[in-house]
């Protein structure tokens, strides 16, 4: 079922669509490391993809790669049905791919506010002129786009927290405020490094109830990197197993789980 | 309770990004304008225009043009001698050249002008940061001072090597020259230092801030999520050196009517904002106006009590605001790096809850 090229229904009776970004043969090299080795993989319409593996596997990498922050030497990313060319991590993001990063990446100086509304570069155009001013199309964008910005912040739960800068939050918080910016942007990509992270198991389940709402009420397309197994089985449509740089599953939880490679380097591991 | 917002409901988004969302600040700030037009030109004499009142205003400008590169987009400049340099002598080249365009329009392309020469200089910054970035920029005003130094056809082959300003009206008031009222040169300087401090307070606080603070606090991030880095900092560059040109230009053709480069344009203007600007708190506007305030202030303080009041030798207390300054400078970096602007933000917080300390 998974191999039919216009998407498949999932248990619960979602709708994951045709595949919208693809990964052909990527290897990524630093020096003498190979951190990526020839690895294939699909992400499709609508679907939660997770990526896991041992640390130092390279998960981080590939969403460097996806996000346009690595380049890699050798395979081809291919976004919306067109190969991508080389591009710059901002030209990424234009395109509407947007991301969370394993270290949160906030602007400790901003308000929570002001953090969240730089999600919507993509959507604000006004000039410089404009904006001088502060009339016509820079006023128009700023009252539309800072609706948008409370849906989020009312979604995520953080209104109380609006006007506080970023630095004075604490760790959970702020991976919330993040998780804010980069649905801002309204994605059509959702890229999640390692959401949980150092999350107490309260944190964890509302984490996980944020990311299935926000891919069930938007639709949106997720890639996120996790360590805590039960969380992704419980999260994803579909999983990426990645050992020392190379794939060594790709499947449903459940294949993955029972597959004998993903066992002795990964699963193995933690059921020692 | 002398200071509240309770009870000051938005209900639009638009009422919540104003410059001042609280009624008291609000009224405030009408207060502050309308007696720096209608009374401040009736009651200040003459003394008072030239010593503090012209350089408050100029200096201001030029502290909001270096807040905006250092305080908002993180990018260290210590060239603003030589662009408050490019402005003056741009605007003794229009005004020399083209007389018959009125003086405003000279002072705004003068602005213009140093904001290209400042997109030039800023180029660097896209490949490299704080010390170097410094240093680069501390090369762009020793050239530029040479240059206007060593160039003749900006001073207009003048045998003294100086330029000075041609006399000027605007609106029928002379505003250039040696007919100058000094209640019209403030006015006029006045109505720049409005006119700057709202755009850019309207900059700031629109996406074009948000992008330049996304690369001050962390330039990688800001990629990620879509800002242009060269894009972005180059935008601060120009819209830094706009006012810093515009306030060369008053500085040179309002206040001092005539200039030698070296000397009003050297390094030690360079450090001079950059001081008003850490004293007055990076990345505030209010701030800027603090330190302009401060430092313009303070000289003339000390002379008038010390030497006036106590009868002290004059470079005794010159070299009394050179240690007040130098100590300023570092109790501020070390402890308190948004100045002056926090110290004030502090203070209303406790006025909030004033006298009820919980
Ligand atoms: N910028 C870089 N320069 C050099 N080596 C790098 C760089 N980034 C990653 N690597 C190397 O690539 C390999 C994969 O790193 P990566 O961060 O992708 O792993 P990861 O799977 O995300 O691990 P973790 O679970 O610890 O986050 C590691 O050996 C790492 O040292
Ligand atoms: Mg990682």
């Amino acid at each position: 079922m998974l191999d039919a090229s216009e998407g498949y229904t999932t248990e619960d009776g979602r709708k994951i669509g045709g595949v919208v970004m693809e990964m052909k043969n990527i290897t990524l090299r630093f020096g003498g490391v190979v951190a990526i080795k020839d690895i294939s993989f699909d992400i499709r319409q609508g679907e939660i993809r997770a990526i896991i593996g041992p640390n130092g596997a390279g998960k981080s990498s590939m969403l460097n790669v996806i996000s346009g922050f690595y380049h890699p030497q050798e395979g081809e990313v291919w976004y919306q049905g067109a190969r991508r060319p080389q591009m710059k991590p901002y030209e990424v993001a234009r395109q509407g791919i947007a991301r969370t990063f394993q270290n949160i990446a906030l602007f400790e100086g901003m308000t929570v506010l002001d953090n969240v509304m730089t999600g919507r570069i993509r959507q604000m155009k006004a000039g410089l002129l404009s904006q001088a001013i502060w009339k016509g199309k820079a006023e128009r964008e700023e009252t539309l786009n800072r609706e948008v910005v409370e849906k989020v912040i009312d979604f995520l739960e953080i209104q109380h927290i609006r006007k506080t800068p970023v630095g004075r939050l604490p760790y959970g918080l702020k991976k919330r405020v993040e998780l804010a910016r980069a649905l801002a942007a309204e994605p059509s990509i959702l890229l999640l490094d390692e959401p949980m992270a150092g999350m107490n198991v309260e944190e964890k389940e509302d984490m996980s109830r944020f990311i299935l709402d926000v891919n069930d009420e938007f639709g949106t397309t997720i890639a996120l990197i996790e360590h805590d197994m039960g969380v992704v089985m419980d999260l994803s449509d579909r999983v990426v197993v990645m050992d020392y740089g190379k794939k060594i599953g790709d499947g449903t939880p459940d294949e993955v789980r029972r597959n004998q490679d993903v066992i002795d380097a990964y699963l193995g591991v933690a059921h020692d | 309770m002398f200071y509240r917002e309770a009870g000051d409901f938005k209900t639009s988004y638009t009422d919540d990004s104003q410059t001042f969302p609280i009624k008291f600040d609000r009224y405030r700030y009408y207060v502050v304008l309308v007696s720096a037009f209608a009374v401040v030109p009736f009651v200040v004499n003459d003394y008072w225009v030239n010593a503090v009142f012209l350089p408050f205003l100029i200096y201001a400008i030029a502290a909001i043009g270096l807040n905006i590169l250092v305080g908002y987009c993180g990018q260290v400049s210590l060239g603003t001698g030589g662009f408050m340099a490019v402005g003056a002598y741009s605007v003794y080249k229009l005004m020399t050249s083209f007389p018959d365009v009125s003086i405003l329009i000279h002072i705004i392309l003068a602005g213009v002008i140093t904001a290209a020469v400042g997109v030039l200089f800023g180029l660097p910054s896209l490949r490299i940061k704080g010390f170097y970035l410094a240093v680069a920029t501390l090369a762009a005003q020793f050239f530029l001072v040479w240059l206007f130094n060593r160039v003749p056809w900006f001073y207009n082959y003048s045998a003294s090597g100086q330029i000075s300003a041609p006399e000027r009206s605007f609106l029928g008031v002379p505003v250039t020259g040696a007919e100058t009222a000094p209640w019209a040169a403030y006015l006029f300087c006045l109505v720049f230092v409005v006119a700057s401090a709202i755009i850019a307070r309207n900059l700031t606080r629109g996406m074009a801030g948000r992008k330049w603070m996304a690369i001050r606090d962390m330039d990688i991030a800001a990629e990620i999520i879509g800002v242009n880095p060269l894009k972005a900092k180059l935008t601060a560059f120009a819209v830094s050196s706009f006012f810093v040109g515009i306030s060369g230009a008053l500085f040179f053709a309002v206040y001092l009517g005539a200039v030698e480069v070296g000397e009003a344009f050297g390094i030690n203007k360079s450090f001079l904002v950059l001081f008003m600007v850490i004293i007055g708190g990076l990345g505030s506007i209010f701030g800027s106006f603090a330190g302009a305030a401060f430092l313009v202030l303070l000289p003339v303080l000390l002379k008038n009590t010390l030497v006036g009041g106590l009868g002290w030798p004059t470079d005794l207390a010159a070299h009394l605001e050179f240690i007040i300054v130098g100590a300023l400078i570092i109790i501020f970096l070390i402890a308190e790096p948004h100045g002056l602007a926090q110290l004030w933000r502090v203070a209303k917080e406790k006025l909030r809850l004033w006298p009820f300390p919980h």
